[in-house]
């Protein structure tokens, strides 16, 4: 994992890269493009039993049944209030194995170069910087940069077994 | 000519003609004197020549034409079969294999000649052929060498030069703590019968260690191409002295020097200038600089395996192979498939003709009764397709007699290999992923189960230690046995071995039953063999075997008993994809649980569930089965207006039955069975997901996990 994350900041520092933009709450997030596969509306959730309690459960997409993750669980945010923009970011880290994020909503798609994004700073209480990759700045705004596939499979995932 | 349209057949062809040999082999080494054996084999390396051949695979068929030689004097009666020869033969065997397994990825055979193997079948038909016309042999050499004045005590081999190639076996050995000498025989002036002698020499070091080179090259030398010495480098486990004695003790034998071999790297294959003192006969260098260049690329596959991070199990390379895989599938599978989908084409017809005469009144009716009918040609259609899927389980299970064999020589215990229910089919997937597992099984009853002979003989059982692999249909599962009447597991040591690594404490190895722990033994690094062997027991190996069946949705399980030995059951599900299920309800939730596993379902009274150590359960005709709220472990609401009686759905996991307390039936239904994934962290009860015909999705319990 540790080897994907390098590689993603290496490529940051270089050249400008394509994000897309989601609301959690009030801030704003990154998600690498290229990761992305597909962004759908919110649909029925299927509970899996004794799963982690940031995996919202399991949807049909087209036939391949995807895990869905609650952004806003996962960093210890207020439980999702589904609302018309809610969404699910289909991620796909690898081939074969898809996952879901659920955002407040998706704003738009942004392009940052290495210059306008710097490091997150580790003075962040919260240990939510670990699954950050950097702090982009966009017009007047902020974007935390989100590092992926620390956020997938970050160490939360450990700690509830 | 372009051949590569008859590549797939070639190795379908060539597959079966090797395991015919290795089957045949196997028998002619019980009975040597088999003439229908012979024969059989003979055919079969008479084909694979031909093919090889016709395909321009020269080094193969060069192989298969030096056994099929070999043959040729069995079966005209010039020689026996010894066990020497069958160890060649198999060895033989061994190269084509990884000729073909090269075949299959590259569609290039490969560059590996395998001289030793082609020299010792050749020397094993010439000693046969030879013996009557040795002693007129070749009087006119007499003469000759006694000119050659034989520098003393030289030792030549100095000036043997190693390819690449040869020196990769140099770094095994060394790995091996094998012993690397360079030799120089020099043979005495009055020797007449230097071939035969050279020969003796040969095989008088063949017993202590591996001759790995020889100038001139063993062709040559075998062919009295020679003056009156010649070099080897050798590998053996054997001090220097020894080696020396053994090959001093042939007789007209003048001396031999041997001393410790430094490895001269030849690495410009173009280099001709061989610092030779006795520059002998080039020519048979010659195929060797070839080889030498064409190394690196050889080197490269060779290492792709290893690159793949998966530790042991994963042999096979990832690259992509250069054929595809395929099933051979019975003409009459097909035939049925033919006639189900022209069925369902008449069925997909009736639902036409119903929709255009909107007819009201009949319309109704009539729409049901086609789509029970297609239900019935759907179920069928779906049961063929996963029988064309099947493959019987021999595939796999064929090549266990000769791994058995090779254990028995390689651990010195005689032991022997009973098969049965070869026949017995599998889904495809499964067959290919099984071979793995069972082969360790195998490996571990050979190693660890069986007792030596003597000790069996001490403890009265029978010398011949006894394998088993009995696979057979039980219901929706197929089982494969893998058992042995070595000594059993001895639950004392295992426990001991738990406690010493921390695995569980004292306290709580007093209150497992011996059954809990052998189950320790598919925990990950834990294995009790003292000392490793490269057989087994690296402790990589039953969780392993674990993991993989469990992967195939199957489990395993283990007996033993002390003294009487230990089995293996795992129990593999008949198909993977599609399965019967029976949908219940939760709550709000839908559930599938495998129709495969279900006993009954019962209706029991409230009034009737009893309590045994705080555990509910019910008696149901006699047997008293522990009740399972499901409820309660999926965590879900539970509803909570009073019921007088409960659905039970009772399952099986081998012999135990436990009841299931659901809300509500819903039905039977075929559903297919979908992964979650690996990122969600699910519980083992959830055995995967499916999609319900309205989009929905219902997990599907793992009653395996529950019970």
């Amino acid at each position: 994992m540790e080897e994907i994350s390098d590689v993603q900041n290496i490529e940051i520092a270089s050249e400008g890269k394509q994000y897309i933009v989601v609301r959690l709450g009030t801030e704003q997030y990154g998600i690498d493009i290229k990761y992305v596969d597909n962004i759908v509306r919110n649909q029925r959730i299927t509970r899996v039993p004794k799963a982690q309690h940031y995996f919202k459960g399991v949807i049909n997409l087209r036939g391949e049944i995807i895990p869905v993750m609650s952004l806003r669980l996962k960093f210890g945010l207020k439980p999702d209030e589904y609302t018309n923009a809610t969404r699910i970011i289909i991620i796909k880290l690898e081939q074969q194995s898809a996952i879901g994020i659920i955002v407040d909503e998706v704003k738009e798609v942004v392009t940052l170069t290495g210059s306008s994004i710097d490091k997150a700073t580790t003075s962040d209480p919260s240990d939510l910087i670990q699954y950050l990759s950097g702090v982009g700045k966009h017009g007047n705004g902020l974007i935390s940069l989100l590092n992926i596939s620390a956020v997938i499979v970050g160490r939360e995932s450990k700690d509830v077994v | 000519m372009d051949v590569s349209q008859y590549l797939e057949i070639f190795i379908d062809e060539t597959k079966e003609h090797l395991q015919t040999l290795s089957d045949q082999l196997m028998i002619l080494e019980q009975e040597p004197e088999n003439m229908d054996t012979i024969n059989e084999i003979f055919r079969a390396a008479h084909s694979l020549k031909g093919m090889a051949g016709t395909m321009g695979y020269k080094r193969m068929q060069r192989l298969t034409h030096d056994m099929e030689n070999v043959f040729q004097e069995v079966r005209s009666g010039n020689m026996t079969v010894k066990s020497e020869l069958v160890d060649v033969l198999f060895r033989g065997l061994d190269a084509l294999e990884s000729y073909l397994a090269n075949i299959l990825e590259t569609a290039d055979e490969g560059t590996e000649d395998n001289e030793e193997i082609i020299n010792t079948l050749n020397s094993i038909a010439d000693a046969a052929t030879g013996k009557s016309s040795e002693e007129a042999a070749k009087p006119a050499e007499q003469a000759a060498p006694q000119g050659g004045s034989v520098p003393k005590g030289g030792a030549k081999y100095g000036s043997i030069h190693i390819t690449d190639f040869e020196k990769n076996t140099f770094e095994k050995a060394k790995a091996q703590n094998q012993n690397i000498f360079g030799l120089t025989v020099y043979l005495q002036e009055t020797c007449i019968l230097k071939a035969a002698r050279a020969f003796l020499v040969f095989k008088a070091l063949e017993e202590l260690g591996e001759v790995i080179k020889a100038v001139p090259d063993v062709q040559d030398i075998e062919d009295e191409k020679f003056d009156m010495d010649f070099s080897l480098v050798y590998f053996t486990k054997e001090s220097l002295e020894k080696v020396k004695a053994a090959v001093e003790n042939v007789s007209e034998v003048k001396e031999a020097v041997v001393g410790p071999f430094e490895v001269i790297l030849d690495d410009a294959p173009g280099a001709v200038a061989k610092p030779e003192p006795e520059p002998v006969k080039e020519e048979p260098k010659e195929p060797e600089k070839p080889k030498a260049a064409a190394q690196p690329a050889a080197a490269k596959t060779a290492t792709k395996p290893a690159g793949t991070a998966q530790p042991a199990a994963a042999k096979k390379t990832t690259a992509k192979p250069a054929v595809g895989r395929t099933v051979r599938v019975d003409i009459e599978k097909l035939d049925v498939l033919m006639n189900l989908v022209s069925e369902l084409i008449i069925a997909k017809n009736g639902l036409v003709s119903i929709n255009s005469t909107e007819e009201d009144t009949k319309s109704d009716a009539a729409f049901n009764e086609q789509i029970e009918y297609l239900e019935s040609v759907t179920t069928n259609l779906h049961e063929s397709v996963m029988k064309v899927r099947m493959v019987p389980i021999e595939n796999v299970v064929n090549r266990f007699p000769r791994m058995i064999r090779d254990l028995s020589k390689k651990l010195n215990k005689k032991m022997e290999l009973h098969m049965t229910g070869e026949e017995t089919e599998l889904d495809r997937t499964v067959i290919d992923e099984i071979g793995d597992p069972l082969q360790h099984l195998l490996r571990n009853s050979a190693d660890h189960g069986l007792e030596d002979n003597e000790e069996r003989i001490a403890l009265g059982k029978e010398e011949i230690g006894n394998i088993y692999l009995d696979a057979y249909q039980d219901g929706n599962n197929v089982n494969i046995e893998v058992r042995d009447d070595g000594a059993g597991i001895n639950v004392e040591k295992v426990r001991n071995k738990a406690i010493e690594k921390g695995t569980i404490t004292a306290e709580q190895a007093e209150n497992m039953s011996d059954k809990e722990i052998i189950d320790l033994l598919f925990r990950p690094s834990f294995s009790t063999a003292e000392k490793i062997t490269d057989v087994s027991g690296r402790g990589v190996g039953l969780d392993v075997v674990k993991t993989k069946i469990e992967g195939l949705g199957g489990n395993i399980e283990c007996k033993s008993v002390m003294g009487e030995g230990s089995s293996f059951i795992i129990r593999l599900p008949l198909t993977l994809a599609i399965i019967q299920a029976l949908m219940v309800e939760l709550g709000t939730e839908k559930y599938a649980i495998p129709l495969g596993s279900i006993e009954t379902i019962e209706d029991v009274l409230v009034s009737d569930i009893k309590s045994v150590q705080t555990k509910e359960v019910i008696n149901l005709r006699g047997t008293v089965i522990p009740l399972i709220r499901l409820d309660q472990i999926l965590d879900i609401e539970a509803s909570s207006n009073e019921v007088e009686s409960l659905t039970v759905v009772i399952v099986k996991k081998g012999n135990k039955l436990a009841g299931l307390v659901v809300d509500n039936l819903i039905g039977q239904q075929e559903i297919v069975i979908k992964s979650i994934g690996s990122y969600i962290n699910c519980s083992k009860m959830i055995g995967g997901a499916t999609i319900l015909g309205d989009g929905e999705i219902a997990l599907i319990l793992e009653v395996n996990a529950l019970v």
